[in-house]
């Protein structure tokens, strides 16, 4: 599903050259749940930015479904985040004053889903999730942990390939932090494939891979068979 | 995303911030009113002047002695004796001349007028009966004068409505006696009101019979002026040109270029003060045609506060998967929809605005149609116009520095 080779990432600013990524080669199947971990600078946030196709490589190349991402221009980026890639942020990024189910329906408006489909997809989500009594709430109305909640369902809205998100209990408690995992752990089972960024090793047990970054290097990619679980 | 979704977006976008949203709109409003109000009232005034010109009488050619020349020192009006009445028969009997409905002849000096204890400074014209007619005057009462009158050297006045009021007051003056110069007139008629016009005021003056005012009164044997009565208006340019080589071949004048009188039409008249309305129009509309610019400016300004302000909002929905395009068509249809409500609002505001002045000044009450489909266009053109670079602005966010953005 995900297959890179070689990718490295240099920022040029002014005369300093930054090396955020080098030479990282991977290989992501579908309905795997990998956890991307390393310390802050150790460049996970610019890998997640090229497997989000937020952002392209200085080289290597990166395929998703067998599309090579990293050439493509910046409308066809955007339909790839659009139909493969779900986010979910560590501050949520919802928005603002605006109601649970208008925000899961944000990703099939640019998607161009007619109005009705919009509809009953993002209510089905909602329940999903366990809001369906929130629907008309805005983002505001909500606790944290129903902010991301909605977060990942509006990540699901257009049935991407990948779930990618980042440090994603970073602004939660542990007990919410725990819910979310659920979902994850959920979501995986029924075979979505969860990317997810985070600096917490307790948050990585939730994994299935991990993969560990330090000062832009690949240093270890290991199967964590010690998955911790979480009870519904 | 469909037109009234994209719409519906739009506003409430701009009901968030509503003082910011009516402020920036206020100059719009502002704008587009002044263009109107201005439009309209110049318009106003320029069909004022047309009515009153052309009630002086329609289809008429005026000559009056002394040349018009560009560079030329003109004499003083009513200083040069090269018309007689003789001119003006003679203009008449031509038979030659086809397309002449009637002529007159005036001499026109200001007098002190008497009657009882008022007196009064105006307007003393001498004219033939044809004057009636060629003029368009109406009576208010008793006659005006008659040829018997012209023939008789009779000593009668007719007053304009404002010399009537301010020599009898309310009293009917027609039997009443006035004198001007020491000699005593008998008032026969009073004239309707025909309003000032931009040259000579039509109300306050008093007619007399050219004769008497000639040998009794002024002890003079030319005329002021003559004016020529076509049946058509688009004759004008040939009576003019044949009323001008008669009048050479009286004068023995060879060339034309020496010409001791001058012929003008209405259409001159008209041509001139549609020229200086205009030019008042136009600069009118221009100084509001400004104040539209600088409210496009302040709508570019708050386009500009918007998408600094919602750089995260930017960022998400380009991270969510929206194209430049979408992210455009969202900044231009706020932008657009501010200043097209503006523009339907400074409509109203312009429309009132030219009501109540037109009212004050007392000028016909128009409203250009042209103008407000203007205003329309230009309101909605200014806002994709200024909308456009702040909109370009949001689409070239680089969606991961936009989501970084505090």
């Amino acid at each position: 599903m995900i297959h890179t080779s070689h990718l490295s990432k240099i920022y040029k600013n002014d005369a300093v050259e930054t090396i955020a990524l080098s030479d990282a080669s991977f290989e992501i199947k579908k309905g795997e749940f990998v956890a991307i971990m390393g310390p802050s600078g150790s460049g996970k946030s610019t890998l997640m930015h090229i497997i989000g196709a937020l952002d392209t490589p200085t080289s290597g190349t990166y395929a998703l479904d067998g599309e090579e991402v990293g050439k493509l221009s910046e409308d066809e980026l955007a339909d790839i985040r659009n139909r493969k890639i779900g986010f979910v942020f560590q501050s949520y990024n919802l928005l603002p004053r605006t109601t649970a189910l208008k925000n899961i329906m944000l990703p099939m408006v640019y998607a161009g889903l007619p109005k009705e489909e919009r509809i009953k997809r993002a209510s089905d989500l909602l329940e999903m999730v366990g809001l369906s009594d929130r629907r008309s709430h805005t983002s505001s109305q909500l606790s944290g942990g129903q902010q991301q909640r909605v977060a990942i369902a509006r990540s699901l809205a257009n049935n991407p390939s990948i779930i990618l998100a980042d440090e994603p209990t970073g602004n939660l408690a542990t007990v919410q932090g725990e819910e979310i995992m659920a979902i994850f752990q959920n979501l995986n089972k029924k075979g979505h494939t969860i990317i997810m960024i985070t600096h917490e090793p307790y948050i990585a047990q939730y994994a299935k891979r991990i993969i560990y970054l330090k000062d832009g290097k690949l240093v270890k990619d290991e199967s964590n068979h010690r998955q911790k679980k979480v009870r519904f | 995303m469909d037109f009234s979704e994209t719409l519906q977006s739009a506003l409430e976008a701009l009901t968030l911030n509503k003082l910011r949203t009516t402020l920036a709109t206020l100059g719009v409003v502002i704008g587009i009113g002044a263009v109107i109000a201005l439009v309209s009232l110049g318009q106003s005034g320029q069909k004022a002047v047309e009515a009153q010109i052309k009630s002086l009488g329609s289809n008429l050619l005026t000559v009056i002695p002394g040349a018009l020349r560009p560079g030329d020192i003109r004499s003083a009006a009513g200083t040069s004796t090269t018309l007689k009445l003789a001119d003006a028969k003679a203009i008449l009997a031509d038979k030659s001349i086809s397309g002449i409905k009637n002529v007159s002849a005036e001499i026109l000096r200001r007098s002190q007028v008497v009657a009882g204890r008022n007196n009064t400074n105006t307007q003393v014209l001498g004219v033939l009966s044809s004057y009636q007619e060629v003029r368009n005057l109406q009576m208010q009462s008793g006659r005006f004068i008659t040829e018997t009158d012209i023939n008789s050297l009779a000593k009668v006045a007719v007053l304009g409505p404002q010399a009537a009021s301010d020599l009898f007051g309310d009293v009917n003056p027609v039997g009443q006696t006035i004198r001007i110069n020491k000699l005593s007139f008998r008032i026969v008629g009073v004239t309707v009101a025909k309003g000032a016009s931009g040259f000579q005021n039509q109300d306050d003056i008093i007619f007399i019979p050219l004769t008497t005012a000639q040998k009794q009164l002024f002890g003079v044997d030319f005329i002021g002026t003559i004016s020529i009565q076509l049946e058509k208006q688009e004759l004008s340019d040939q009576v003019r040109n044949q009323v001008g080589f008669l009048l050479l071949a009286r004068h023995r004048i060879s060339d034309p270029q020496n010409a001791d009188f001058t012929i003008f039409s209405q259409a001159d008249v008209l041509g001139a003060a549609a020229q200086v309305t205009g030019i008042f129009t136009t600069l009118l509309s221009g100084i509001a045609a400004i104040s539209l610019l600088v409210g496009g400016i302040g709508i570019m300004n708050i386009m500009f506060v918007t998408v600094t302000e919602r750089t995260r909002e930017i960022g998400l929905r380009k991270a969510l998967g929206a194209k430049k395009k979408w992210i455009i068509i969202q900044f231009l249809t706020e932008s657009a929809l501010l200043t097209i409500v503006g523009g339907i609002l400074g409509i109203l505001l312009g429309t009132v605005l030219s009501f109540v002045v037109s009212k004050i000044i007392n000028l016909p009450f128009t409203v250009s149609m042209i103008s407000i489909i203007l205003a329309v266009g230009v309101s909605g053109g200014i806002g994709i116009i200024f909308g456009w670079y702040p909109a370009q602005k949001a689409a070239n966010l680089s969606p991961i520095e936009a989501l970084r953005y505090e």
